[in-house]
Parts: C-alpha cells; structure tokens; sequence
C-alpha cells in the first residue's frame, strides 16, 4: 500500500540529529528519545497529484492502514490485518450522567465515544501500534519479537507475531489479571511473568534488548511503534466528518498515545485535511498511579515517580517514559489531567456500561471518572464536542468486578415460580430505592 | 569499599567499549566524580549545565530507581550494582 519508504526516518528529539531507518529509539549524542519525522513535502506532492486526499481515504478499506501516507511502513507492506478504523459515536445517556440533567440533551449532542474496546484482534488500542512495529520488524530482519507490558500490549504482540509467523517473548508483571496472561499465552507466546512491577520489567526489557537481536516494539522499535496511536486522531477527525472536537480525554499509562493524537491532529491541520482549531488535552489517570496528573495539577514540568498501587494496571506505570511530553501537550493545549480513585474507576465501568452498552477495561473506568470530573470543574462545557478514548476491552478485567454482583439463585422452570421470582425482585428494587431516598443520597 | 556501575551500550562510544566499572563511590555526587575523571566525554551524557541527571537516563541501585531510595542522598553500601538505563520515550512534535 505505502510506497513511501525514505519519506520518513528517525531524529532527535532534542539534538534533532537524523538516524535513517534503523531498531534504535536513543540518540546516541545526547541520550534523548528518538521521534519519527516525514518529508511532509512529498506527502503534499501525492495531494497534488490527487494520490492522497480525503475523498481517496474514503474509497480505502475501513482500517488505520487508509492512512499509510502518514505512517512509518516499509516500502511495498501489504498488511494482513484489518486493524483500527473503531466506532465513533454520540453518547447521551453517559452525557446526562456525567454534565448534569439541565445541560444534558447539549452534552448529548456532543460527547463521544472512540471504542477502541473493539479495535481487532485483540479488543484494545495496542493492535495499532504494534501493527506499526511488527511491520517494521520484519523489515529489519526480526525472528523474534518482544515487549514488556501491562497486558493489552503483551495480547496484541503475542496475537500479530502469531499471525505474522515471528516468535514472541513477553515480558509482564506477575499481578497481571488472569485473562490478560491467557489471552498471550493462547497466541503460542513466551511469556515472562516477573516478580516487579510494570517500571521493573520496563527497565529489564531495556536490558534484554542490549544482549539479544530481539525486536522490542517499546523498547528499540518504539519510534515505529508510537506512530501508531496517530490513527486514533486521525480516525476521530475522519469520523467527526474531516473537523477536529473542542477536547479529547485520553488515559495516559506511559503517556505516548496523548501526544500522538496530538501529533495526528497537527498533521492533518498541516496537510489541509481539516481546519485548524484549538484542541484541549486531557489526560486521565488512577490516584494510585497518577505522576502525569500530579505533575499537570502541580505546575511541574517533570514527572516525579510513583509505585503504582491500582486496579487500573493496564495503567500502572510510575514512571512514564512519555510523562514530559505528555504534561507538555496538555499545558501547552490549555487542557488539564485528573485522576479517580480505585472505587470511582469501578462505578466509572458500570456507568458506561449501563448507559451506552460498552464494557470497557479499568483504564477506560478511568477515563469516564475523569471525564466526569472536568464536567463538573466546567473545564469541559456541553456544548464542546468532546471524545473520550476508550482504549480496552472489560472483558479483559472482569477480576475487578468480582463481588460487586451477586450470582442469581436459580429457579425451577415454572411460569408461577417466575412471577413469584418477579415479585420479590421488585420488592427488593423497591426497598433499594427506599432507603437511597431516605439517606438522600 | 566498591561498587560496581554498569554502562548502557549507547554511552560506551564515550567510554572507548567500556561497559562496567568498580569504584568506591559512596554516593551519587561522588560516582559522577569518578565517571567524569575516568571518561570525561561522559560527562554531558549524564548531567546537564546545570549538574542536574539528564531527564532521559534513569538510574538503579540493585534493581530499585534511586529516586525511591533518597536519590544523591542515598549512601551506596558495599556490594551496590548501580544501572545507568535510558529512559525509552517515544517524544511528539
């Protein structure tokens, strides 16, 4: 599809040193992160020619690889996966929990939903990015794939490099939720469950990634594998009809993909595909977890570590490699970061689940809590079009929800003993209700 | 007293291949001191102008980031095996 190798290569960060094409994610000159930059000039030039533009887009199949043009791939990549290219859509019910009965048909107008809970194959938004780096892996030789992670990573490596026929190594913390470790193992991976946490494994995956010719997709393939979150931004301009929203609220773990949908978005503007306009960034976080939040809502610039203590691992990462940037891209947006507590991010699931039908992860537990509380700081308006990212599957954390509903007593299959049944149900419902309108609550 | 310090490939151009050494540092301040004499080309790679640790490179005494254990003011004890890691981030325009 892309035939647009040389068009991209890696640089500096800092320096702004070019390094071509290679598994490298340092400058070797000033030990900053390496970023992938494209000959935007090129990319105008197939504009030009009528090759890529946003009538082309739409005729492309419904998946992130319509926007090839604007990602790292090795020239002649046929992609085998369908991934990304997730439902966007309205969200009232959630809209007049989160703003309030008296601005809800507004905010019902204007909250949306970016459900990368069914982004395939494995139901998260990682399919994207490691659709990116796997592609580059191979390009550069790869037999061996790895990563380290906090699950929905390790799921959609081990699942790619299944499909592309590489072996993986995965590299977890051992707390990790059951589903999430099966949901490697399944996929024919190694997995490497470690007694630390997520900052621990991160730091021994760099380790590996010295010894050994593996190809890390966060570690030396992670210049490749960051572009990848780009094509939640531009999927969410595509689908809110080629403009960009007021805000977007995103879950911030190693705080990459918020800057990467600020990437996508600034691309876009630069290339003519939408108008440009101010976008705020906010950023979600769990209180037991929250060095990106605590920096935004202290004023500081750098990110003092934490040791994560929270449901949300999927988000557990006390010291986040992308936290300067992401607390930058907020600042700079005029946006804010907050975080829930553990018990929030639980009734956050529910809610989103009761009143839009999606079951989304702790993490996206975090973003609807967060969501909720720029609501009612009025730093979201409901008449702001707003898209909270919903990066993960609920399917994947079902642990956390253990104990919060009783298991139904069965009854005998006898029309009589269900209406029986019935009515007891309602009694309870009803004294339920009773005694929630006599605390007042 | 000695502890040992282990040097990430992609600061070994500056320590001609050297990847570990012993010394007897007893605290962060002092480590620095013995890398700058020992590889002087090192040096900007670690710190700043402002002798602050480069915010890219995390530091880790047997495994834990010293930021937890009270950062220059943890006192190395015999044995300590302290990992100079980059920190891998992905950066934004």
């Amino acid at each position: 599809m892309s035939n647009y190798e040389g068009h991209y290569e890696l640089r500096c960060r800092e320096c702004g040193r070019s390094w071509g094409n290679q598994p490298r994610s340092i400058c070797d000159e000033c030990f900053s992160p390496l970023e992938i930059t494209y000959d935007y000039d090129a990319i105008r030039a197939s504009i030009a020619q009528g090759t890529f533009s946003r009538e082309r887009i739409a005729q492309r199949p419904p998946n992130m690889w319509r926007y090839a043009e604007l990602l790292p791939l090795p020239a002649g990549f046929k992609p085998r996966l369908p991934v990304g290219f997730t439902p966007l859509f309205q969200a009232p019910r959630l809209a007049e929990r989160l703003a309030g009965t008296s601005d809800a048909k507004t905010a019902g107008q204007n909250l949306y939903l970016k459900n990368d809970a069914v982004c395939l194959p494995t139901l998260s938004f990682k399919d994207r990015v490691v659709a990116v780096a796997l592609a580059q892996a191979q390009a550069f030789g790869f037999d061996t794939v790895a990563c380290s992670s906090t699950g929905n990573l390790a799921n959609a490596v081990a699942a790619h490099a299944a499909r592309l026929g590489l072996k993986a190594w995965i590299f977890i913390p051992s707390d990790l939720e059951p589903a999430k470790i099966l949901g490697t193992q399944v996929f024919g991976a190694n997995v490497v469950r470690i007694a630390g946490n997520y900052d621990q494994v991160n730091r021994l995956c760099s380790q590996i990634a010295e010894e050994r010719r593996w190809g890390f997709v966060n570690v030396n393939l992670r210049p490749y594998y960051a572009e990848g979150s780009k094509t939640v931004g531009f999927e969410i301009a595509e689908q809110l009809g080629w403009r960009l929203p007021d805000n977007v609220v995103v879950p911030m773990a190693g705080g990459s993909l918020i800057t990467k949908i600020k990437k996508a978005f600034d691309e876009l503007v630069k290339l003519g595909f939408v108008e440009e306009k101010p976008v705020k960034f906010f950023g979600a976080q769990a209180t037991g977890c929250s060095p990106i939040s605590t920096a935004v809502k202290t004023g500081s610039a750098e990110i003092d570590p934490q040791k994560p203590a929270t449901i949300a691992r999927s988000l557990a990462i006390g010291n986040p490699a992308d936290g300067h940037y992401a607390i930058k891209t907020i600042k700079h947006s005029g946006g804010w970061s907050e975080d829930v507590s553990d018990p929030q991010v639980i009734d956050s699931i529910r809610l989103l689940a009761e009143t839009e039908g999606v079951f989304t992860e702790t993490a996206g537990g975090v973003t609807v809590g967060t969501a909720g509380k720029l609501y009612r700081q009025d730093r979201i308006l409901p008449e702001e079009t707003t898209v909270l990212c919903i990066t993960g599957n609920g399917l994947k954390t079902t642990d956390v929800l253990a104990g919060v509903y009783e298991a139904e007593r069965a009854i005998a299959p006898k029309l009589a003993e269900f209406e029986k049944y019935l009515e007891e149900t309602l009694d309870t419902i009803e004294v339920a209700k009773e005694a929630v309108a006599t605390v007042g609550v | 007293m000695a502890i040992t310090v282990q040097i990430p490939t992609a600061l070994r151009r500056h320590t001609a291949g050297v990847g570990s050494i012993a010394c007897a540092a007893t605290n962060l301040g002092e480590l620095f001191s013995v890398l700058d004499e020992k590889f002087p080309d090192l040096k900007p790679h670690l710190r700043d102008e402002t002798g602050q640790v480069r915010r890219f490179l995390n530091i880790y005494v047997n495994e834990e980031d010293i930021r937890f254990l009270g950062g220059p003011a943890y006192i190395f004890t015999d044995g300590d095996e302290v990992l100079l890691v980059p920190s891998i981030a992905g950066g934004a325009s």
